[in-house]
């Protein structure tokens, strides 16, 4: 199924104002309804090694998984199953990452934050690890749907911190949770239906550290008529602050509804239309 | 590496850095920083520090513990904050780190849980912070009034640019709007629309949707960002306005 008219995507990946190279990989798919960010980290030029990794192989694997989603996305009791694929493909790349590390001395101690979404059946399928975020604005509501695997995240959550605090924390941009750090790695991943009209964004914290959330909306619902310009707009809002980390945003718009042939939301379409 | 600086009637009496996961302050000579006076308690208060920030718990003293005027019972220190035990100060001031390195630090990493001091983890720093978080909103606002020395961002000008436009024709000719927040959209949803972004070097201007775009000084936009200059006439959906900067 091709979803490349139902859903509309635009990437951005910038430096920023300090660093000298990018280590924030993205990866989208229209099409095939998927998209992929990764903000690497560790060692000389080893943090984009870890993210383009990760970004490269999703892709790749997603890409041939999605071609015929039923195959993949349903297992044999009719459920769906995007939740296993994406399971199984992100314990794949944080395999092939950890192999490199271990294996080259100047990839030791490479790591990713991964976050990703596929569409699927009027639905979004949310995986991610790490600090690296994904925002949703459903008419006036923008909110962070994703939740830090970050020391400051723990430390709110526990209540010794709060969200105001947190803020001028010394302790910013450190991960709880990353990609290829370990043999294994559990990654977060939820459902949830999407509507028509829905705007995602995905970004790395080289956004969120440098535009407040407010912010981040208000430029969303302004500009939503055009996300190029609001994807070009979110970045030079982080480099105009300061752009102190690389910054990457990936916008999503759900143009229609898009239930699949043979999915849950395109069985339930065929019964309403059968009782009108 | 932060410190505290301690001081009695604007006399400095000595400088201690935060090394240790918890420094303890009191009148008892086992006390990390021991300060022999009537006024403060045995065990008068403890700082826990946790990778780079740190944070203050009064131990239940008998003549309590302020900071900035205020009295607290846990507070998150920020740099340059003043906690007053009787006569005695001691200054906070987080690490000034080097341009550079601050930068390196600031690349994400990941910490595991072996890395931390025990009190980090979450299920610790609930029991070590406790449930009573009554005191911490005032001790914040207060200390507003002492902005922590962070890092600097790159600030805006000192004197931020103030742009406003003035609409020339139509049925609102004569309103003025002033452009204080970083975008401010111009034109009807669905028909015409352009954005003016507020930028730390001016303002510009960008088309954002409609099949026609906006004119400027009777130049037709393309789809780029265009600065504006004072006394620019902006032509939207057949209205004319002006921008200008005030002073």
């Amino acid at each position: 199924m091709d979803l490349s008219q139902v859903l509309e995507t635009v990437s951005r990946s910038d430096p920023g104002m300090v660093r000298s190279h990018n280590e924030d990989a993205v990866h989208t798919n229209a099409a095939l309804g998927f998209v992929i960010l990764a903000d690497g980290m560790g060692g000389y030029n080893a943090g984009e090694v870890a993210s383009g990794m990760v970004t490269a192989l999703l892709g790749s694997e997603l890409e041939k998984a999605l071609v015929r989603p039923e195959a993949r996305l349903i297992d044999k009791d009719g459920r769906q199953s995007t939740r296993g694929l994406l399971e199984a493909e992100i314990a794949r790349a944080n395999s092939a990452v950890y192999q490199a590390a271990q294996s080259q001395p100047q990839y030791a101690g490479m790591g990713t934050t991964l976050v990703m979404a596929v569409f699927y059946d009027n639905r979004i399928t949310v995986a991610h690890i790490g600090d690296s975020r994904l925002y949703r604005l459903r008419g006036e509501e923008f909110r962070q749907i994703t939740r830090d695997h970050s020391l400051l995240q723990e430390q709110i959550d526990s209540g010794m911190l709060t969200v105001e605090q947190a803020r001028s924390s010394q302790n910013k941009n450190l991960v709880t949770r990353a990609v290829g750090v370990d043999p294994s790695v559990e990654a977060e991943i939820h459902e949830y239906a999407t509507l028509p009209g829905d705007i995602y964004l995905l970004c790395s914290d080289g956004l969120n550290d440098m535009v407040e959330d407010e912010e981040i909306g208000m430029t969303l619902q302004m500009l939503s008529a055009n996300l190029q310009l609001a994807a070009t707009q979110l970045v030079q809002m982080a480099n105009d602050n300061g752009g102190r980390d690389n910054v990457s945003v990936i916008l999503l718009r759900v143009r229609r509804e898009y239930p699949a042939p043979h999915g849950l939301g395109g069985w339930l379409a065929r019964l309403l239309a059968w009782f009108k | 590496m932060a410190k505290l600086t301690l001081s009695m009637e604007g006399m400095l009496l000595k400088e201690i850095p935060l090394v240790k996961e918890r420094t303890t302050i009191g009148r008892k000579p086992h006390n990390d920083i021991q300060i022999d006076n009537l006024a403060i308690s045995g065990e008068h208060a403890v700082i826990v520090t946790i990778l780079n920030d740190a944070f203050l718990e009064d131990l239940d003293s008998t003549n309590g513990t302020n900071v900035n005027g205020q009295p607290v019972k846990k507070h998150f220190l920020q740099n340059g904050d003043v906690i007053e035990l009787g006569k005695y100060r001691l200054r906070y001031l987080s690490e000034a780190q080097p341009h550079a390195a601050q930068a390196d630090f600031e690349k994400t990493m990941i910490i595991r849980p072996d890395m931390l001091p025990k009190h980090a983890g979450a299920a610790d720093a609930k029991a070590m912070m406790g449930e009573t978080q009554a005191g911490m909103p005032a001790a914040h606002a207060l200390s507003a009034d002492q902005p922590p020395a962070r890092e600097p961002a790159p600030e805006p000008p000192a004197a931020p640019l103030r742009g406003a436009i003035q609409i020339l024709t139509g049925a609102n000719a004569g309103k003025e709007m002033e452009l204080t927040k970083t975008l401010s959209t111009l034109g009807k949803p669905g028909v015409q629309v352009a954005v003016i972004t507020r930028r730390p070097h001016g303002y510009f201007i960008t088309h954002v949707e409609g099949a026609s775009f906006p004119a400027i000084n009777g130049k037709v936009l393309d789809a780029q960002a265009h600065p504006l200059h004072d006394h620019d006439i902006i032509e939207l959906s057949g209205t004319k306005m002006e921008f200008f900067l005030k002073d």
